[in-house]
């Protein structure tokens, strides 16, 4: 138990991962708690890529997170601008309210 | 090694605590809160198995402008009032259980992958490792960075190009009544409409509308 291997951070990666997916089957209201969610997601993905550069002696997974950071950066402010613009259009950014495709 | 099973077991509980807490608190500003909380706990735990640089640029980048951004809309689209609760009204009913169902299988089949999963134990000492070398993290990075993913590296610039111009001409609007300065009016005005001769009669002035 006191020797913390890289099957210690893979399972902490693994519970994020299921909160994060969790998060985004229950939350019914409110479409900003859904984009945290996926920011969590990506937070357990970097977790395990870290680890494994880190117990591989291989500095790959680390730039590879480097790029997942980018990327996770990008689509929070894109998607942030898009819930502003259709709260300013609609008034309301509760996810059963938001059914114009009808899916 | 018992310092880093104390460490580590602390971090993760506080991560897994507040990842928690950001799925199920009932007020959005505090979920924010949680999320901040969350990947403070993370790059503590980035920084202690020797990957300080990445755990820095989380602290600045996730908490200095993603938890930031996330706060600013908050407050900006009034949602604090809109309570976030899991188990009210009719249409959150049916997602529950699909929702818990999926989850618990991913994370099974997860760990019957990390579980199951064979290695050589050399392959993974962390004698042999990074945190051991005399080359900082950092300098490490630098160097495969700016040489073996250099194109990799640009590319993730223009993404970042592209999400900021995508943000802007997303959310700018022009309001109507709002008096600004158009330069390409004022320098193509004409003599004609600036200007006009009259002729003035005596003792009865010139009246200007305007």
């Amino acid at each position: 138990m006191t020797e913390i291997g890289l099957g210690h951070y893979l399972t902490l990666g693994a519970v994020i991962f299921s909160i994060g997916i969790i998060g985004i089957f229950l939350n019914r209201k409110n479409i900003i708690v859904i984009l945290m969610s996926i920011e969590l997601i990506l937070l357990a993905v970097n977790i395990n890529l870290v680890a494994f550069s880190i117990y591989l002696g291989d500095l790959a997974g680390q730039v590879f997170t480097l790029f997942i950071l980018t990327v996770a950066a990008a689509e929070a402010a894109i998607g942030l601008a898009i819930i502003v613009v259709y709260f300013r259009n609609s008034g309301t950014i509760r996810v059963e309210e938001i059914d114009e495709l009808k899916g | 090694m018992i310092a880093h099973a104390i460490f580590f077991y602390t971090f993760s509980l506080i991560a897994v605590v507040s990842a928690i807490m950001v799925t199920a608190s009932k007020n959005t500003v505090h979920s924010v809160f949680f999320l901040i909380l969350d990947f403070i706990s993370i790059s503590c735990l980035f920084i202690m198995i020797g990957a300080e640089f990445l755990g820095m640029i989380m602290l600045i980048v996730y908490v200095g402008a993603v938890a930031v951004l996330f706060l600013f809309v908050v407050m900006m689209l009034n949602v604090a009032q809109q309570k976030n609760q899991w188990f009210s009204g009719q249409a959150t009913s049916k997602h529950i259980p699909v929702g818990l169902i999926i989850s618990t299988l991913i994370f099974f089949e997860i760990i019957i992958v990390i579980g199951g999963w064979k290695y050589k134990p050399e392959i993974f000492d962390i004698n042999n490792s990074l945190a051991y070398t005399s080359v900082s993290n950092t300098h490490s990075l630098g160097q495969i960075l700016y040489t073996d993913y250099i194109h990799v590296f640009q590319i993730s610039g223009m993404i970042l190009l592209v999400a900021m111009v995508g943000a802007i001409v997303l959310t700018f609007r022009q309001r109507s009544g709002v008096k600004k300065q158009s330069y390409i009016k004022q320098i193509s005005r004409e003599r004609a409409e600036g200007v006009e001769v009259l002729e003035v009669q005596s003792n009865k002035g010139v009246k200007i509308d305007d």
